[in-house]
């Protein structure tokens, strides 16, 4: 395969990559964050402890940490089916992906506001804050280095989720390296796609230390 | 001002206030003293509901607290200001920030805000630090924006939780001078919990002194150190105990310059040795305890006379009242 053969086939597929990630680590987020702060908030010395509901939650999210992303995608076809109305393409792999990324990002999350200091959390109550004004003004703010810190490693584990995505019709550079590197023996594109899977984490994560380490006031 | 009665609290099976009564005036710094274990901390927890006390009740400027629901006690806690022994400040915030956070919580308008937090950080010295990071400050410095967030609300009792423990004794002196400053100034009332006697010794107007979860002693340090036998009086002059039998202690207050014991020995065929003796500024005069042996022919005069003379006499082998044996 030639340079002109490669190139149309690596950008829609890196596209697809970047499309599928970058979706699923904004529902991620959106989702994971406040399940993280309820796991920390509910829990038996938290600001407001619900020890059962806490333990729901964390049977909830252990369950879907322990599936392998594999068998989580195809588990919930049907859930992917009502949701998006398919489930093939990129866009309806945004659905397990998510799914598979929340209770992962949820615990880092819940282990990001944890390292904040009880003598913080208490010094605020003690000023008569209430428990959303914890939350809002002092746990969120004083852990966002390591939620940052957290949501890179949530990303760089979703690139990953994301090329298995590939292989049940998702496409993007999983789904390349399926088709050509395994069945074609394209060597080369196989090499191609390797390096710039690898370039792509490298970037995420030194972008995300540096937003780390720019928010840390230690 | 404060005013703590019958209060218990159980961790468990483990008792941490046994019944401990408090009583702090309008106006005073009152320190509870106790070693670690004590209680202490415990107690200066229940003073703001950090810590619900299984039992008692605690009222703060007429307030029952314990009464109080979840909205109503975060209204009062904001007017009762709270600093601590490794300061709570909020890394996320500059200086000015912290200082700003409980006026955030009360809903106090930006402008206002802004307004009221350079008068504080000018209250306490650090003027023109506000745009600097917690990190970057001494912890003298650090405790001085504690205090200065701890009082933005205005409050009229201040709880002190070991807040020089983490300070070397220099930037120990200069926090308990700003705190004696703002007890006068503001007629702040203060509540602190030490470990450490100088800290009682330096400030504070009363004391309790805990152990096991219980007050051992409490009352104004004057009236204590007048107090014979008083423990306040034993932990502040450290002469070996017990005292040898025979021996006599006296304890005087007001000029330290009064020749007792050279009158002793002139008037009377008496020989006196020292034992051991100091004398201390505390509770706004000098206080000085002397450790003496009598011998001689005249020694129960000599000790008839000593009684007269308005020092508190203490012979070891007696009773606490200092009645002859």
């Amino acid at each position: 395969m030639t340079w002109e053969e490669m190139l149309p086939l690596l950008w829609p597929a890196t596209v697809e990559t970047a499309q599928m990630v970058g979706w699923a680590t904004l529902f991620t987020a959106v989702l994971g964050l406040p399940l993280g702060v309820a796991l920390v908030v509910f829990d038996r010395d938290g600001l407001r402890p619900l020890p059962a509901l806490k333990s729901a939650l964390g049977f909830v999210v252990n369950i879907g940490r322990s599936l392998p992303f594999i068998v989580l995608m195809i588990a919930i076809i049907p859930f992917t089916r009502l949701v998006v109305g398919t489930t093939i393409g990129t866009a309806a792999f945004v659905v397990p992906l998510t799914v598979g990324a929340v209770p992962f990002f949820a615990r880092l999350v819940e282990t990001a506001l944890r390292e904040v200091g009880r003598d913080v959390v208490q010094a605020a109550q003690a000023m008569g804050a209430s428990r959303t004004a914890i939350v809002r003004k002092v746990l969120l703010p004083e852990a966002l280095p390591g939620l940052v810190a957290g949501l890179t490693v949530t990303v760089v584990a979703l690139v990953g989720y994301s090329a298995m995505a590939g292989t049940l019709g998702g496409g993007g550079l999983g789904d390349l390296a399926v088709r050509y590197g395994y069945q074609r023996f394209e060597t080369l594109l196989m090499i191609v796609t390797v390096v710039l899977l690898l370039v792509i984490v490298q970037l995420l994560q030194s972008l995300g230390d540096w937003v780390a380490r720019r928010l840390s006031h230690k | 001002m404060i005013q703590a009665s019958g209060l218990r609290k159980q961790y468990g099976t483990t008792v941490a206030l046994d019944g401990v009564d408090l009583h702090v005036r309008e106006g005073e710094i009152y320190g509870v003293l106790g070693q670690s274990g004590a209680g202490k901390s415990t107690l200066l927890r229940c003073v703001n509901l950090l810590e619900r006390p299984t039992a008692g009740t605690v009222t703060v400027a007429g307030q029952d607290l314990t009464a109080l629901g979840d909205r109503e006690l975060n209204r009062a806690r904001q007017r009762i200001g709270m600093i601590h022994q490794h300061f709570a400040l909020l890394s996320s915030r500059t200086v000015a920030g912290n200082v700003a956070f409980p006026l955030e919580v009360m809903g106090v308008p930006k402008r206002e805000r802004e307004r009221r937090v350079g008068e504080l950080l000018e209250l306490v010295g650090l003027q023109g630090r506000g745009k600097d990071r917690p990190h970057q400050l001494s912890g003298g410095q650090k405790q001085r924006v504690g205090i200065a967030r701890a009082l933005a609300g205005n409050p009229a009792v201040l709880l002190s939780d070991e807040a020089t423990s983490a300070l070397d004794p220099a930037t120990t002196q200069s926090i308990l001078a700003l705190l004696k400053r703002l007890n006068a100034e503001l007629g702040l009332t203060i509540l602190l919990i030490t470990h450490e006697m100088n800290v009682v010794k330096s400030v504070c107007d009363s004391v309790a002194i805990m152990s096991a979860g219980r007050v051992e002693e409490s009352g104004a340090i004057a009236d204590l150190i007048k107090t014979p036998g008083s423990r306040l009086t034993r932990e502040i002059f450290p002469l070996p105990e017990p005292a040898p039998a025979g021996s006599v202690t006296l304890t005087f207050t007001g000029d330290p310059r009064q020749p007792v014991v050279s009158e002793v020995v002139r008037k009377f065929d008496v020989d006196l040795s020292i034992l051991g003796g100091s004398i201390e500024d505390l509770a706004g005069g000098s206080v000085g305890r002397l450790r003496v042996a009598l011998d001689g022919a005249e020694a129960g005069a000599a000790l008839a006379y000593l009684r007269g003379t308005g020092l508190i006499v203490e012979v070891a082998g007696e009773t606490r009242e200092g009645r002859a044996a």
